[in-house]
């Protein structure tokens, strides 16, 4: 009996000294990263931020767009065959269009960001850590955090909403394909009721949402290749975790935000 | 008045002690070669000095200034006068080898690209891989990593250099043309070098000073005669190669005795 509080205890701890560790990175990583910025700051990170703006966004563009073209047609689809029943196809599109603005669409691109990036950025730093590099980075008057994670949580914080948006896009878009097909209706006119039914605040909640996801899956992608320690074994399991917990952390955040949206959206 | 000097250095991992009060002076202008056995705490020493992690207690200064002690922006004055080339080379993989050596002088410095290029075709040039600075660290052998890694160390025209290890598993004649590098620096720049090796012959060869250590402490510090002078058991052992004869230390022995009683209490 003792032996379960024992290792809930360590495990809580555990998962305490994490979570610290996770605060205490973002902190610095968010005072260094007045270096990474354009004209102001150092322009050799801000080099590396662009570089890792084409990396995290524009490389992973088309995947994107056609994971939110497939789940656009999956929701529209599994609506109408519901909807149908009540003679109410129309609401498809309200559900197609708020769906992917307020939830789908940072959704979806945060999945695809933590598959593609938060893993990159886990095996990038555990193999720095491995061979010694972040080691010689401290040598050579360079600070890691400034380095190595302020570019990538920059490029992160520009380039996750702006690919949610191409989600949103395409996502919606898809909906509008269906709906042609199903019902006639023109794209034109489509678009005209998706943007009766969507408000301005959904959008903004959309990308409130995109930029705590950016975050999460950055830190716990860069957090998780600072903690390597020993091989390369390390560093492939490193990547694991990375994906996993980012994951299951943007779901977690995901869940809050569409809670604190319900309540605040109903006054 | 010494270049870098440690006072009662003691440092401890989870609790077993590394270093046991170590103190040790290096002087300006000379060749300093670090000896000892595998875990006699020669790599946490230097890790140590480069300030890469903080001791239990004892000091630390180089070139005046506490680096136990002192602010980060301190430590990174201190660092910018050293020159480092670690055990793995660490190079960064990323870079090309002309980028690994420029970095710090892109960075650091307000020198102008054309005047980094010559500084850093030279620096190439010094440890024989002037043709080699386009390629990336993968494609280069053992030897020629290290070798880049002396010549990165190079790059800032430091007052301290420190190679760790910077012979081990190279063919003889490249350590041997390492060892030749280092006695032209030392002679051609004055710089001073601390030089962590087990190697005994390119420590005779290099050495102004040597320091043996083992089990955390300073087991003798002296010229090449002193020590070969040095009627110490371990200090003999270590010189004369003679093996330290496992089998007949007593948990062992005890070990052995308890495993052969079990297996004839055996029915």
């Amino acid at each position: 009996m003792a032996n379960v509080f024992e290792r809930a205890g360590r495990e809580t701890l555990s998962q305490l000294d994490y979570v610290g560790s996770l605060n205490i990175q973002l902190w610095a990583t968010l005072r260094a990263m007045r270096k990474a910025l354009p004209l102001i700051g150092n322009r050799h990170r801000w080099h590396a931020a662009v570089h890792q703006m084409l990396d995290i966004g524009v490389e992973a563009l088309p995947m994107v767009a056609l994971l939110a073209m497939c789940s656009g047609f999956i929701l529209a689809m599994q609506g109408a065959s519901e909807l149908r029943r009540f003679g109410a196809l129309h609401y498809v599109i309200d559900l197609v269009a708020l769906g992917f603005t307020r939830e789908l669409a940072p959704l979806l691109t945060a999945v695809a960001v933590s598959g593609r990036s938060g893993s990159a950025f886990a095996a990038e730093i555990g193999t720095m850590k491995v061979t010694e590099e972040i080691d010689a980075l401290k040598v050579m008057a360079f600070e890691p955090v400034e380095f190595v994670l302020a570019p990538k949580y920059l490029a992160a914080l520009v380039v996750v909403p702006c690919l949610s948006i191409v989600a949103g896009l395409s996502g919606i878009l898809a909906g509008g394909l269906f709906m042609f097909f199903s019902t006639h209706l023109g794209l034109p006119l489509y678009f005209r009721y998706v943007l009766t039914s969507i408000e301005l605040r959904d959008v903004v909640a959309g990308m409130i949402k995109s930029l705590a996801f950016a975050t999460i899956i950055t830190h716990v992608g860069c957090l998780e290749g600072l903690r390597v320690r020993g091989g390369p074994d390390a560093v492939g399991r490193s990547t694991t975790t990375a994906v996993v917990r980012s994951t299951f952390l943007v779901i977690i955040a995901d869940a809050i935000f569409t809670t604190i949206f319900y309540f605040v959206g109903r006054t | 008045m010494s270049i870098i000097s440690v006072r009662d250095l003691v440092v401890e991992y989870d609790g077993r002690r590394v270093l046991d009060g170590l103190n040790l002076d290096i002087e300006p202008g000379q060749i300093t070669v670090l000896l000892g056995g595998s875990g006699s705490g020669k790599s946490t020493l230097l890790r140590q000095i480069l300030g890469l992690e903080h001791p239990k207690s004892g000091s630390i200064s180089i070139k005046g200034t506490d680096i136990t002690h002192c602010s980060e922006a301190d430590l990174n004055k201190v660092r910018r006068s050293i020159g480092v080339a670690f055990q793995s080379a660490a190079l960064f993989n990323s870079l090309s080898l002309e980028d690994n050596v420029a970095l710090t002088l892109r960075e650091h410095t307000a020198l102008a690209p054309s005047i980094i290029d010559l500084i850093v075709w030279l620096k190439l040039a010094v440890v024989g891989l002037a043709d080699f600075g386009k390629l990336h660290p993968q494609e280069l052998s053992g030897g020629m990593k290290k070798r880049a890694a002396v010549a990165r160390a190079l790059a800032m025209d430091p007052e301290i250099l420190v190679l760790d290890e910077p012979s081990a598993g190279l063919d003889p004649i490249v350590a041997a043309e390492l060892d030749e590098l280092i006695l032209f620096l030392k002679e051609t720049f004055q710089i001073t070098a601390l030089v962590v090796t087990h190697e005994l012959d390119s420590a005779f060869r290099i050495a102004d000073r040597i320091a043996m250590l083992f089990d955390g402490k300073l087991l003798a510090v002296g010229t090449k005669d002193e020590l070969r002078a040095n009627q110490h058991p371990r200090v003999r052992q270590f010189l004369n190669r003679v093996p330290a004869n496992p089998v007949h230390t007593p948990a062992l022995a005890s070990y052995l005795e308890r495993y052969v009683q079990s297996q004839e209490a055996k029915p």
